[in-house]
């Protein structure tokens, strides 16, 4: 087994653990009542997070990209 | 894969800066109402803005000292991001002027000093690549980003201090009333506790993205680049 096979593994097993939570959230609609309190002011919040949070994954993948340049350089 | 730890810290500082910065009671002073949160976001990048300029200066100087390229190739990345902060900061600056002062640019004396510093710097970026001989533009761009540096400060710093102006830290008595200062007094606690971990954020983002630009120069004139 490769590394990227490892990697892929664990990143599938974590999705799997993490259904019932999506589940266990929808049927109680907790997240629903969070994001509709403070005139939805958590829904503007959440949306900038999700921004961040992309371009800092992007952000990382350029930086690793270079790494593995200058390491074949 | 393994992140250096100013990194994280930069994901962390912006990640509370993102969650806290909505999530805290905030002051409601004049008409800046909830929009006083702008103050986690705007002014912080411009603190940051400050900072990648700073950096720029040093590698300038530190160029002139030395004659090695590779410190001119980090002065003009530096600045380029400087100049795309300084750009983000006059947008969101005119967009939070447009709901606090009723036009997206009242030709404000902040604004118009700030527009110029962005053009003072934007033509740092013109003189450099009318050249192609490196050592040349090295030098010669060295010399106008410490010129540029020296007029940078007073314009965003000083010049508005001295006259009325809407923003916040001008002159008292501004057209219309303007706003009261954000700073002294009308900074609770809590606004501090957010303000400086998102200074410290946007500055380690400046700098990581300047850094990968630096990184991937230095390997394109790596031929260029003795230690």
């Amino acid at each position: 087994m490769n590394k990227l096979f490892l990697k892929r593994l664990c990143i599938a097993i974590l999705l799997f653990l993490l259904t019932p939570l999506a589940r266990a959230q929808s049927a109680t609609s907790n997240i629903d009542e969070t994001m509709r309190s403070h005139d939805k002011i958590y829904v503007v919040m959440t949306v900038c997070i999700v921004i961040l949070v992309v371009f800092f994954l992007y952000l990382i993948r350029i930086d690793n990209k270079v790494s593995k340049k200058e390491k074949s350089a | 894969m393994k992140l250096k730890w100013w990194k994280i810290l930069c994901i962390v500082f912006l990640l509370i800066t993102f969650t806290a910065g909505f999530l805290i009671p905030v002051p409601i002073i004049g008409n800046l109402h909830q929009s006083i949160r702008n103050f986690f976001f705007h002014v912080p990048m411009w603190f940051g803005q400050m900072g990648l300029l700073t950096l720029s200066l040093a590698y300038s100087i530190a160029y002139l000292r030395t004659q090695n390229l590779k410190h001119d190739i980090y002065a003009s990345e530096f600045a380029k991001t400087g100049i795309i902060f300084g750009i983000l900061g006059l947008a969101t600056g005119s967009i939070w002027a447009k709901y606090t002062w009723g036009e997206f640019w009242s030709n404000d004396p902040k604004q118009i000093a700030a527009a110029i510093a962005v053009l003072i710097y934007l033509a740092y970026i013109v003189l450099r690549s009318s050249m192609t001989d490196m050592d040349k533009r090295a030098r010669v761009s060295s010399v106008y980003n410490i010129f540029a540096y020296f007029i940078y400060i007073p314009l965003i710093m000083i010049l508005p201090r001295l006259v009325q102006s809407l923003h916040p830290g001008g002159m008292e008595g501004a057209k219309g009333g303007g706003n009261p200062a954000l700073g002294g007094d009308s900074l609770d606690a809590t606004m501090r506790m957010i303000f400086w971990p998102a200074v410290f954020g946007w500055l380690l983002l400046g700098i990581w993205i300047s850094s990968l630009k630096i990184r991937l120069s230095l390997l394109a004139n790596k031929n260029l680049i003795h230690e």
